[in-house]
C-alpha cells in the first residue's frame, strides 16, 4: 500500500483510481480484521459464559458447604451432604496413572518412528497411531469393561499383587479385592486413550528438528541415544511438554470410558484396585436424577474440574516459559 | 436462569427429534423404567391413530423438573410426589404400569431361585454387615446348600434410578438399620466396603455376571432376558416366592391406591401369600389446568388407549398392566380433575 501511495508520478486520473483501490483495500483489511477478531472473541465469550453460568448454578453448593467442600470426603445424596474430595482424588489419581504409563510409551513410539524405523514401516505405523486417536471413547469403555477388565482381574491383578503388592511401602496400593475394574483399570484405559495424542505430537515435533543438527551430531560420532538426548529432546522440548499436557487434559476430562471401568463407588481407598469415581463420571452418572442442592453440587464439581484443567495448563505454560528462559532463548 | 437453561436444553432436544415427527405429537419426559413399554405403546398407537409420542427418558427427577417447567405435557416418575407437592404445583398423579426389581447373584452352583433370603438378610448383605456367602444367617435359610467361603461384592446402580428407589424403599421398609443409615432415594450412599457401581440395568447385570460372589439388583426383565440367577425372597406373609408377572400382580392386588393423595402408595413388602416383595409402580404427572388443553387431552387419549389395548404388550416386556378396576377408577376419579 505504501508503495502505491509514494509512486504518484502518473496522471491525476490514474491517481484517483489508485486511491480508490487503496481505500477499498483498506476497508477490506479493516473489515477482515474486525471479522476475524469477532470470531476469536466468540471463543473468549463462550469460555467466560460457561464459567459464569457454571458458577451461578454452583453457587448454592458453595454457599452451603464453603471452601471445605473441596476436601470433604462425603457423598450422601439422601441427606444432601456433599464433598468433592472423592471425585477429585479419583480424577487426579486415574489421570496421573495414565500419564505415567502413556508418556514413556509415547516417547518410545515417537523415537522409533522418527529415528530408527525403516522407511516402509513409517507410514502404516503412523497411520495406525492416528487411527487409535480416532476411536470414540465409548468404544474404549466397552472394550475396558467387557474385554480388558475380566482379563485384568484374571491375570493382571494377581500378577501385580504377587510382585509389587509384596514390596514395602507401596504394598497397600495393590491390595484388596481383584474385580478388574477400579482406579488402576481406569488409569490403564486412559493411558491407551491419550497415548496416540502424545505420540503423534511427539513424532511431529521430533520430525521438525533440522536434519543438519541431527546429521552433524551423527557426524561427530554420537550414538542414536546421544542424538536424541542432547539434540532432539532439547530442540523439541516445548512440543513434548505441550503433547503431554494435551494428553493430561484429555485424561482429566474423559467421561464415558472412565465411567465404564472406574467402578463408580463414592469412596477413597488406599488400594488402586478398589473402585472409585472421577468428577466426570459422577457428573455423567448423576445428572439424570439430580435436583436442588444435588444438582448445584454437580455444577460445583464441574466448575472444579474446569479449574483443575486450567491450573494444569497454566503450570505447563509456566514450565515452558521457565525452561526457555533457562536456555536463554527468545520465544 | 436455571429454568431458562433447562428449557433451552429440552427445547433443543425435542427440536432435534421433532423434525421428523408431526406437530401433534405428544411430549413427555421422565423415568427410564417405563420407557420400553411407553415406546412400544406409542408405536402401536401411532399405527392406529397417527399420533406419535415423544418420550424422553431422562430420569424421574428430570421428569418432575420438566413438568414443573412446563416444557412437556406429562412427566414420568418412579418416586411418587406427595399430596402436598402435587397440590402446590396443581398437578395430578396416576400410575401407568407395574414392575418388579429382583436381586441377582453370581455364585457357582446356584441356578435361578435356588438361594433364598429374607429382606433383613438382603439388607445386611447390601449393608456389608454380612460380608461372606457362608454367613450363618444365609446358611440358616438354605439348609442343605453348600455355600462358599467367599466375599460378597455388592453391585449397584451408579446413575440415579427408579429401580434403585424401589429397591432401597424395600430395604428401608424391612430394615430399621438401613432406614436410619442409608434411606431410600434414586441414588444412595452405598455402605458396603466392596460395592461397585454400574451404569444402567445393563451395567449392573454386566458386573454381576462377571464378578464371582457378587450380588446386585435389576429390573426383572434384565435378569430374565440374560438368564442371571435371581434370589428367592421371603415376603411379608412368610412365603418364599420367585419373581414373575403373577407375583408382581399379587403384590398390587391388595393395594389401596386411593389411601394416599396422588395414589403414591408404596408397593414394597405388601401382604399376600403370592406377592413379590420388591414391586413398584411408575407414575405420570399432569397439570389440573393445562395451558394447552388439546395436548393434555391427547395424553389422556393415549393412556386410555394403552390401558385398553396395551396389556399384552406390557406382559411381553415383563411389565404388569394395571387391573381393569384400577384403570377405570383412574379415568373416573383422577382424570376428571383435569380440565378438558
Amino acid at each position: 500500500m505504501q508503495s502505491s501511495s509514494t509512486s504518484s508520478t502518473d496522471s491525476g486520473l490514474r491517481d484517483e483510481t489508485r486511491l480508490r483501490i487503496v481505500r477499498r483495500q483498506r476497508i477490506q483489511d479493516f473489515l477482515f480484521h474486525k471479522v476475524t477478531l469477532s470470531f476469536s472473541l466468540v471463543v473468549l465469550v463462550a469460555l467466560i459464559g460457561i464459567l459464569i453460568s457454571l458458577a451461578m448454578v454452583a453457587w448454592p453448593a458453595f454457599k452451603k458447604f464453603g471452601i471445605d467442600f473441596i476436601w470433604t470426603v462425603q457423598w450422601d445424596i439422601v441427606n444432601e451432604d456433599f464433598g468433592a474430595a472423592i471425585a477429585i482424588f479419583g480424577t487426579v489419581a486415574s489421570a496421573t496413572i495414565a500419564v505415567l504409563i502413556a508418556v514413556p510409551l509415547s516417547f518410545g513410539i515417537a523415537l522409533f518412528l522418527t529415528e530408527t524405523c525403516p522407511t516402509w514401516l513409517r507410514r502404516p505405523l503412523g497411520t495406525a497411531i492416528e487411527l487409535l486417536a480416532a476411536v470414540p471413547s465409548i468404544i474404549y469403555g466397552m472394550f475396558g469393561l467387557f474385554v480388558f477388565a475380566p482379563l485384568f482381574a484374571e491375570y493382571g491383578q494377581p500378577a501385580l499383587q504377587s510382585t509389587l503388592g509384596q514390596m514395602p511401602i507401596i504394598a497397600p496400593l495393590f491390595g484388596g479385592a481383584m474385580n478388574g475394574i477400579g482406579i488402576l483399570a481406569a488409569g490403564l484405559i486412559l493411558a491407551f486413550m491419550i497415548l496416540p495424542f502424545i505420540a503423534a505430537v511427539m513424532r511431529d515435533v521430533f520430525e521438525i528438528v533440522p536434519p543438519i543438527l541431527r546429521e552433524s551430531a551423527y557426524g561427530v560420532g554420537c550414538t542414536t541415544w546421544e542424538v536424541v538426548r542432547h539434540i532432539v529432546l532439547p530442540y523439541a522440548q516445548q512440543g513434548v511438554i505441550g503433547g503431554i499436557m494435551l494428553g493430561l487434559g484429555r485424561a482429566l476430562g474423559e467421561t464415558m470410558a472412565v465411567t465404564f471401568v472406574i467402578g463408580n463407588s463414592q469412596r477413597i481407598s488406599a488400594s488402586l484396585f478398589s473402585p472409585g469415581s472421577s468428577i466426570a463420571s459422577t457428573l455423567a452418572n448423576e445428572f439424570g436424577e439430580a435436583a436442588d442442592l444435588h444438582l448445584s453440587t454437580l455444577f460445583a464439581l464441574g466448575l472444579l474440574l474446569f479449574l483443575i484443567t486450567f491450573v494444569v495448563l497454566a503450570l505447563a505454560k509456566i514450565l515452558i516459559i521457565r525452561t526457555e528462559r533457562g536456555k536463554g532463548l527468545q520465544t | 436462569m436455571k429454568n431458562l437453561i433447562q428449557k433451552l436444553a429440552v427445547a433443543a432436544g425435542t427440536l432435534a427429534l421433532a423434525v421428523s415427527a408431526q406437530a401433534a405429537d405428544i411430549t413427555g419426559a421422565g423415568a427410564t423404567f417405563p420407557f420400553p413399554i411407553y415406546a412400544k405403546w406409542a408405536e402401536a398407537y401411532k399405527k392406529s391413530t397417527n399420533v406419535g409420542l415423544n418420550y424422553q427418558s431422562i430420569g424421574s427427577s428430570g421428569g418432575i423438573r420438566q413438568i414443573r417447567a412446563k416444557t412437556v405435557t406429562f412427566g414420568g416418575t418412579d418416586a411418587p410426589l406427595s399430596g402436598e407437592e402435587l397440590e402446590k404445583d396443581g398437578l395430578v398423579q396416576f400410575p401407568t404400569v407395574l414392575g418388579g426389581v429382583v436381586p441377582i447373584i453370581n455364585l457357582d452352583g446356584f441356578k435361578p431361585g435356588e438361594l433364598r433370603v429374607t429382606g433383613e438378610v438382603l439388607a445386611e448383605m447390601f449393608m456389608g454387615t454380612i460380608a461372606k456367602w457362608n454367613d450363618p444367617k444365609i446358611a440358616a435359610l438354605n439348609p442343605g446348600k453348600k455355600l462358599p467361603d467367599m466375599n460378597i461384592t455388592v453391585a449397584h446402580r451408579a446413575d440415579g434410578s427408579g429401580t434403585t428407589f424401589i429397591f432401597t424403599a424395600y430395604l428401608s421398609e424391612v430394615s430399621p438399620d438401613w432406614r436410619a443409615k442409608v434411606g431410600k432415594a434414586a441414588a444412595v450412599k452405598w455402605p458396603a466396603a466392596t460395592s461397585i457401581g454400574g451404569r444402567g440395568n445393563e451395567g449392573v447385570a454386566a458386573n454381576v455376571s462377571r464378578i464371582k460372589g457378587s450380588i446386585g439388583y435389576v429390573e426383572y426383565a434384565y435378569a430374565k432376558k440374560n438368564n442371571i440367577p435371581h434370589l428367592q425372597m421371603r415376603n411379608r406373609d412368610g412365603r418364599f416366592v420367585d419373581p414373575d408377572d403373577k407375583t408382581f400382580a399379587a403384590a398390587a392386588a391388595g393395594a389401596d391406591w386411593f389411601s394416599v393423595p396422588g395414589m403414591g402408595i408404596s408397593l414394597v413388602n405388601q401382604r399376600g401369600a403370592e406377592s413379590w416383595p420388591i414391586t413398584g409402580a411408575t407414575f405420570v404427572l399432569m397439570y389440573r389446568n393445562p395451558d394447552n388443553r388439546a395436548a393434555s387431552n391427547e395424553v389422556l387419549k393415549f393412556f386410555e388407549w394403552s390401558f385398553r389395548n396395551g396389556k399384552d404388550m406390557a406382559l411381553e416386556l415383563d411389565y404388569v398392566p394395571l387391573p381393569d378396576a384400577l384403570t377405570k377408577a383412574i379415568m373416573s376419579k383422577v382424570w376428571s380433575q383435569i380440565a378438558r
